[in-house]
């Protein structure tokens, strides 16, 4: 559970990384805006509130583990590990361009935070599984928290890893779906329909629950009630808006990538401001 | 707004704006109408590939897998064995490595008539990362049996290795850039076919050997390299990787004994290690040396960048052929000297 202070917290982070992720997209020359947006009040929940993480000891064993399977989100995680104080964040503005750390997909090996590479789709899922199985074989007590995007799951070695997720209880596992509805050539349900989604977790054997990925309470409250579920992983399917808080983004197909100008950021800036001000943030 | 398509010949100020996979996408509409075998396949990359254009114009005759590659690919293979002729479009890296069993064994295996156009091959996708960056693709294809493996140099060479694919028999593999590559051919007129590389510059002192993008860095190169260096440059453009020109290469060896294989991949099994091997099993000697990623993998930046960094631009090429003019190699049966 959040409580009122605490909620308050996450919300203005998370509007701080928002609008860290425009800026670093105008300098980066562009990014995978749309699909870095939709997930990162999943991200700023995680980061700032359940993961058992040190950015003084990234290397800890026994930390919580954290896999972003859709790399291309590495515009919303790399300004998340920024702002959790994993590095400087000057060192944004080098996204992209040569021999940066950072570039749209996040490397592991020059990432101080980053858990995996990432980047090429269907990958994620069963490298976190081989996290969970780790701690459970070393008898670590860490979880492992990983995020796909819809779209992604196209893929079928998601469903090779949850098949033996499953197959394996493993309940240190817990996944996030973010359920944008878009993909590159279009909406997800038109160009390979998910539906019913749910019903396939369930099938597979995971504890399934749909949640509003834009809203901390529910977002924490799922968590909670994933964290305590014993024998078999979690999969939290969380309905989100691609493009999330630049209204001119939202649900557009096309901001999948792109880059914004001058003209483009000081709008998307004064978007993600009046969301948060409705919010009363 | 879908794309207007004209003729099988557009001018060379269409080549010039429109990037190799638009191109590509052109002609595989103009291709559509003629041949009403071919079909399109994508992963969620319809747009990106430009194979989007012959989904907008036949709309009954492809087919958005999602992001599934492995199962695209097998897909593919059932319909080549209904008798239509598969062109299917995805970023290299995801062909050549998520699909490669996919590629081998359905397609290659029982010598299916699917044709590969693999877009952002190499590290044009630069700032993307290694995830996205296709630096193996040449040596995991060319050491499939019965795959023909095809770099064309720019948008123009595209639309003829496309074109000669569709008569081809067999598994094609078309490895072609992300786009904004300038060109290096001004309009079609020339002999293109499969297997037989193309002498761009005549030169006795050096042979260079490109492919890809790295042809008209290699041109450039080559006149640099006359002008200032008084050197007389071959420069061959190699578009297609396997079958290899043994004739020519073997030509260069004897006539230049200097070569030099420019290649936007690893140095390990693609261009460099193909000429390699003809010269090895020659018994021919002559100084060698193989331009590319050297056992690595990229690093992040811009595309002008990494071309840069790679000695893959002109600069890098004029610096490698300089070394190689210095290099020591056996021209008699002296092997004393060579110590
Ligand atoms: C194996 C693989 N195939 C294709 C791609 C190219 N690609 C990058 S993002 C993307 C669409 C992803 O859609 P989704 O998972 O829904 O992500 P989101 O909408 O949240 O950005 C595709 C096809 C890739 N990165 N990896």
């Amino acid at each position: 559970m959040l409580t009122t202070d605490e909620h308050k917290k996450l919300l203005e982070t998370a509007r701080t990384i928002r609008h860290s992720i425009i800026d670093t997209t105008m300098k980066a020359g562009g990014a995978h805006i749309g699909g870095g947006l939709s997930m990162l009040d999943i991200l700023v929940i995680l980061y700032f509130k359940y993961l058992n993480i040190d950015p003084s000891n990234p290397d800890d064993p026994h930390r919580d583990r954290f896999i972003l399977s859709k790399g291309h989100g590495a515009i919303g995680y790399v300004p998340t590990l920024a702002e959790r104080g994993y590095f400087d964040k000057a060192l944004l503005d080098t996204f992209n361009k040569f021999k940066s750390p950072f570039g749209m997909h996040p490397d592991s090996l020059k990432i101080k935070g980053c858990d995996a590479s990432t980047g090429s789709l269907g990958h994620g899922l069963p490298m976190a599984l081989g996290m969970a199985l780790g701690a459970k074989m070393q008898k670590k007590d860490f979880n492992t928290y990983c995020i796909v995007g819809d779209g992604e799951l196209n893929e079928g070695s998601n469903w090779e890893a949850a098949m033996a997720a499953a197959h394996h209880k493993a309940d240190n596992l817990i996944l996030f779906v973010d359920r944008n509805m878009q993909m590159i050539d279009g909406p997800v349900e038109q160009i390979m329909g998910l539906e019913p989604l749910a019903d396939k977790w369930k099938a597979f054997g995971w504890e399934t629950l749909e949640i509003d990925g834009h809203d901390m309470i529910e977002l924490s409250k799922a968590i909670d009630y994933a964290l305590e579920i014993k024998g078999k992983p979690t999969v939290l399917i969380a309905k989100t808006i691609k493009g999330k808080g630049v209204d001119f983004m939202e649900d557009q197909t096309k901001w999948h990538y792109g880059a914004i100008d001058s003209e483009k950021g000081k709008q998307a800036h004064l978007s993600v401001d009046k969301m948060y001000a409705d919010l009363g943030i | 707004m879908s794309k207007k398509v004209t003729g099988t010949t557009w001018n060379v100020y269409d080549a010039n704006k429109l990037t190799q996979a638009e191109i590509y996408g052109q002609v595989l509409c103009d291709l559509g109408d003629e041949h009403s075998e071919i079909v399109g396949l994508s992963a969620d990359l319809a747009k990106s590939t430009k194979i989007g254009l012959f989904q907008e114009k036949f709309p009954e005759r492809f087919v958005n897998v999602g992001i599934a590659e492995q199962n695209m690919f097998g897909i593919a293979a059932g319909m080549a064995k209904t008798g239509l002729k598969p062109f299917v479009s995805t970023m290299a890296v995801f062909a050549s490595l998520r699909a490669a069993e996919q590629i081998r064994t359905d397609i290659c295996y029982q010598k299916l008539n699917v044709k590969i156009i693999a877009t952002h091959g190499g590290v044009a996708f630069a700032s993307a990362g290694t995830t996205h960056q296709a630096t193996e693709d040449i040596a995991i294809m060319r050491s499939f049996a019965n795959m023909t493996v095809i770099v064309p140099a720019d948008g123009i060479e595209t639309a003829k290795a496309v074109k000669a694919a569709v008569k081809y028999p067999g598994p094609v593999y078309i490895r072609i850039g992300r786009g904004f590559e300038p060109s290096y051919y001004k309009d079609e007129n020339y002999d293109f076919q499969i297997g037989k590389s193309i002498e761009i510059r005549q030169g006795t002192d050096i042979t260079i050997i490109a492919t890809g993008i790295t042809v008209l860095q290699a041109a450039e190169a080559a006149d640099f390299l006359a002008e200032n260096d008084g050197l007389s440059v071959r420069v061959i453009n190699i578009h297609t990787i396997k079958p290899i020109d043994k004739e020519a290469i073997l030509k260069a060896v004897t006539e230049t004994r200097r070569l030099l294989t420019v290649e936007e991949h690893s140095t390990i099994g693609g261009l460099g290690t193909a000429v390699a091997d003809v010269i090895a099993e020659s018994g021919k000697g002559c100084a060698f040396s193989k331009v590319g990623l050297q056992d690595e993998f990229a690093e992040i930046g811009y595309p002008e960048d990494l071309y840069a960094h790679y000695k893959l631009n002109a600069d890098g090429i004029i610096e490698n052929v300089r070394e190689i003019m210095g290099k020591d190699f056996e021209e008699d049966d002296n092997w004393e000297d060579e110590y």
